[in-house]
């Protein structure tokens, strides 16, 4: 096969390069270029792409004899990921721009590049598995739970996940990537994980937006309403949040109170003790399948929902559903017909902790990713014990 | 099993001929720094002068206007820099004149001599084909009064579409005024024919693995008349510059300008003009036959003929990203250019292209395919076979 293989200039995307060139393809090394305005050295282990991750993408391309090249598609990341991010977050939302960039990036404008440029496949250092079945691909977990990344993956569809190619979801460790790299005679053996999201280097989310948003003072109220104190501007704030709250008034119970939801139409954060944090149900209208199910979604149907890169999943039942006009809110998507709907199994598992609207939820049947939605709305798993279930089975 | 590659880059770099490549090494086999004052000494310091009149003469100057750099970026470098502040040091006010279109190392140095050094910085527009014309030049001097423009830097010809300026009427556009004239002749060099004499400049940079040379070598002539600070200060072994001297370099230098018909005794002139009759036979070749697989795409730069480098084609192609085409190619076993400068490897929208009035949604498509006095018509007519596949793709791949 005609591989593209996506270097990073970190030691996964160069295993995986070499165990393409192993496996006898025809692989090309690309990296891809994603910032305007590139920093020359890497800083500590946060962040990505600098001038000398790309040197280290070329090196690890020269030992592995394929030819290499950089292309530029930092005005496409800054339209679907960069401003994605910023106005996610100007609507109240936390967005998760690794997954944007999976689907937008490189698994969309780098993939239908190498495809109308001959190659049959995008390889990357991602850990996950595809399997070939007789009713068609399949995504999985990697072997090892602790390295799965299948999550940040779950957003891909399966003509997408027909060109993908992941040469490492079968290596349990991150320790035996390092080795084999070492053994390989990659000079990438022992550089550190990146970490966090790539255009912010230094981690500092809040300090970021605070250079792309504007702030607007207003209200921080509790779940009735009553106004408890004031922010200066609800894009700073993040569900579950607790530090840097300032509030005039504290709890009656004397409780320390979280950030529980942001209401962009009103410009409020809404607060409110631990407990209310707990979700038991969660829905979205932004949703993707990396195949086709094999049931109807309809009907409705147990999963694990997995929220986080590094969550555990959490058993469950989910279901699509038409939305009614009448049950229509502010959090619905304005575009959206239908929205999956998932119910935490709370007989089995804890409800799920700070869950934002932005976040994405990915649903797993075992190890097999069913694909995901972006979450819009959440509800108090409080709340539910007195609702019954809208999904019975 | 891989195909015979055609190198169609020699604007990049050239390939080194054997007689340079064996004038260069029997050259570092020998040993002695050219100011030590013993019989190792002297015997190096006779082959770094013998190279360096041989390259004065290649030129068009004096041995004594000749000091060796490490290449034309340094060259350049420090004739904008050196002179300027020579200039101000003699009570010249501060601007500085330079047409759009120029080498990064050009834009660079007097983007930094603006931000950092109170230059007052001016560019010059460039017609639709790069060239800069005397009378744009002429009353840009008048604007900013005579004795207030510090210098004048321009390109003989441009490095990626190929245009020849009018060099002699612009240098006398300048001088007539008082205003000296840098010329960065790195392009030109092995194509055009380069006499520092007659051109009317005060100062002009070359490089000599564009010809053949070794890389890390170049020069910049420095008229008698003309003074520009140091870059690198030390034991001031060359006017204007410091630094042990490069013996084996300039013997390379002085061979591959031999080579070029340049630089013998008595210059092979018709040597050197029928490498350049060569180049632009098969330059042409290559035209006309990417016109006719590839007829919508547009060449740029100067009509072929007088006005434009010899070994140099440059087209763009529609709807199509250079990078993708430069790829494609280069699987087929074609070594091009997009033309534009890199960096980090990745092509930027080329500036010429844009200075020149080209949008940008077609500036994104070009390739630049320059020729030396080697190139085969085997390497064209492999370009002509490979571009019509490579084009189709690179359209499907579009713009993104």
């Amino acid at each position: 096969m005609k591989i593209l293989a996506a270097m990073s200039g970190g030691v996964d995307s160069a295993v995986a390069a070499a165990r393409a060139v192993e496996a006898g393809h025809e692989v090309v090394g690309v990296h891809l270029a994603l910032s305007r305005m590139p920093g020359t050295l890497r800083t500590g282990s946060r962040g990505c792409c600098t001038i000398e991750d790309s040197m280290d993408a070329r090196r690890a391309a020269n030992l592995l004899g394929i030819p290499f090249y950089v292309w530029d598609f930092s005005e496409r990341f800054k339209e679907d990921v960069v401003d994605d991010f910023v106005a996610e977050y100007a609507a109240g939302r936390t967005p998760n721009p690794c997954l944007r960039c999976n689907e937008k990036i490189k698994f969309q404008a780098l993939l239908d590049k190498a495809i109308a440029l001959g190659f049959e496949a995008v390889a990357t250092g991602h850990y996950a598995t595809l399997l070939d079945t007789p009713t068609g691909r399949e995504l999985h977990r990697a072997s090892a739970w602790a390295k799965d990344q299948s999550y940040v993956l779950g957003v891909l569809t399966e003509e997408q996940l027909a060109h993908c190619y992941f040469p490492l979801g079968d290596t349990p460790s991150k320790q035996l990537i390092r080795r084999e790299a070492e053994e390989r005679g990659l000079q990438v053996a022992q550089k550190p994980d990146s970490h966090d999201i790539c255009f912010i280097p230094d981690g500092d989310t809040r300090g970021w937006l605070s250079g792309h948003l504007e702030r607007t003072p207003g209200e921080i109220v509790d779940e009735t309403g009553e106004v408890v104190g004031t922010h200066d501007g609800a894009n700073g704030y993040t569900v579950g949040q607790r530090r840097g709250l300032q509030l005039g008034t504290p709890a009656a119970d004397g409780q320390p109170r979280y950030v529980l939801s942001i209401r962009p139409v009103s410009n409020q954060v809404v607060v409110g003790s631990k407990d209310r944090l707990a979700i038991g149900r969660i829905a979205g209208g932004r949703y993707s399948f990396t195949g086709a199910p094999g049931f109807d979604l309809e009907v409705p149907f147990t999963c694990e929902v997995q929220i986080r890169a590094h969550a555990d999943p959490v058993p469950a039942t989910a279901a699509l559903r038409k939305i009614h006009e009448s049950d229509r809110t502010e959090h619905h998507r304005a575009d959206a017909t239908h929205e999956i709907v998932v119910e935490i199994d709370l007989v089995h598992a804890e409800p799920l902790l700070g869950v934002a609207p932005g976040q994405s939820a990915v649903l797993y049947i075992g190890t097999r990713v069913l694909g995901q939605f972006t979450i819009d709305r959440t509800e108090a798993a409080e709340t539910m014990s007195t609702v019954a279930s809208t999904l019975a089975v | 099993m891989a195909p015979v590659r055609a190198y169609l880059d020699h604007a990049a770099t050239s390939p080194m001929p054997e007689p340079v490549l064996e004038a260069y090494t029997a050259a570092l086999r020998t040993v002695g720094n050219p100011a030590s004052t013993h019989a190792h000494g002297q015997s190096a310091s006779e082959s770094l002068e013998s190279a360096r009149e041989r390259i004065a003469s290649a030129l068009g100057c004096d041995s004594a206007e000749l000091s060796l750099t490490s290449g034309g970026t340094e060259s350049i470098n420090l004739a904008l820099k050196g002179m300027f502040w020579a200039r101000r040091r003699h009570g010249a006010g501060p601007v500085l004149l330079v047409p759009e279109g120029e080498h990064h190392a050009t834009i660079e140095a007097a983007e930094w001599l603006h931000d950092t050094q109170g230059a007052d910085l001016r560019w010059l527009h460039i017609d639709h084909q790069g060239v800069l014309h005397p009378e744009v030049l002429a009353s840009a001097i008048e604007r900013a009064g005579a004795s207030n423009v510090a210098l004048v830097s321009f390109l003989w010809a441009n490095n990626e579409v190929g245009s020849v300026q009018p060099v002699q009427a612009l240098a006398r556009a300048a001088r007539s005024a008082g205003v000296p004239v840098h010329i960065d002749a790195v392009s030109a060099l092995g194509q055009v024919p380069i006499d520092f004499r007659a051109s009317g400049a005060s100062a002009l940079s070359v490089s000599a693995h564009k010809i053949g040379g070794p890389v890390g070598v170049g020069a910049l002539v420095l008229g008698r008349d003309a003074s520009a600070d140091p870059l690198f200060h030390g034991g001031s072994q060359q006017r204007a510059r410091s630094g042990t001297q490069n013996v084996a370099g300039a013997v390379g230098f002085a061979a591959a300008l031999d080579w070029a018909g340049l630089a013998t005794p008595e210059p092979t002139l018709e040597t050197a003009a029928d490498r350049h009759a060569h180049m632009g036979d098969l330059r042409d070749r290559l035209i006309a036959g990417l016109r006719e697989v590839v007829p919508d795409a547009v060449l740029r730069g100067a009509a072929p003929g007088q006005g434009r480098l010899p070994g140099n084609a440059h087209f763009t192609f529609p709807e199509c990203q250079g990078d993708s085409l430069v790829f494609l190619l280069d699987a087929a076993g074609i070594s091009a250019s997009v033309g534009s400068a890199c960096q980090a490897g990745v092509a930027e929208v080329s500036h010429v292209l844009l200075a020149m009035g080209v949008p940008e949604e077609e500036a994104i498509g070009s390739l630049r395919f320059t020729l030396g006095p080697d190139s085969t018509a085997a390497e064209v007519d492999a370009l002509l076979a490979a571009l019509p596949d490579a084009v189709a793709r690179a359209r499907r791949a579009g713009l993104s």
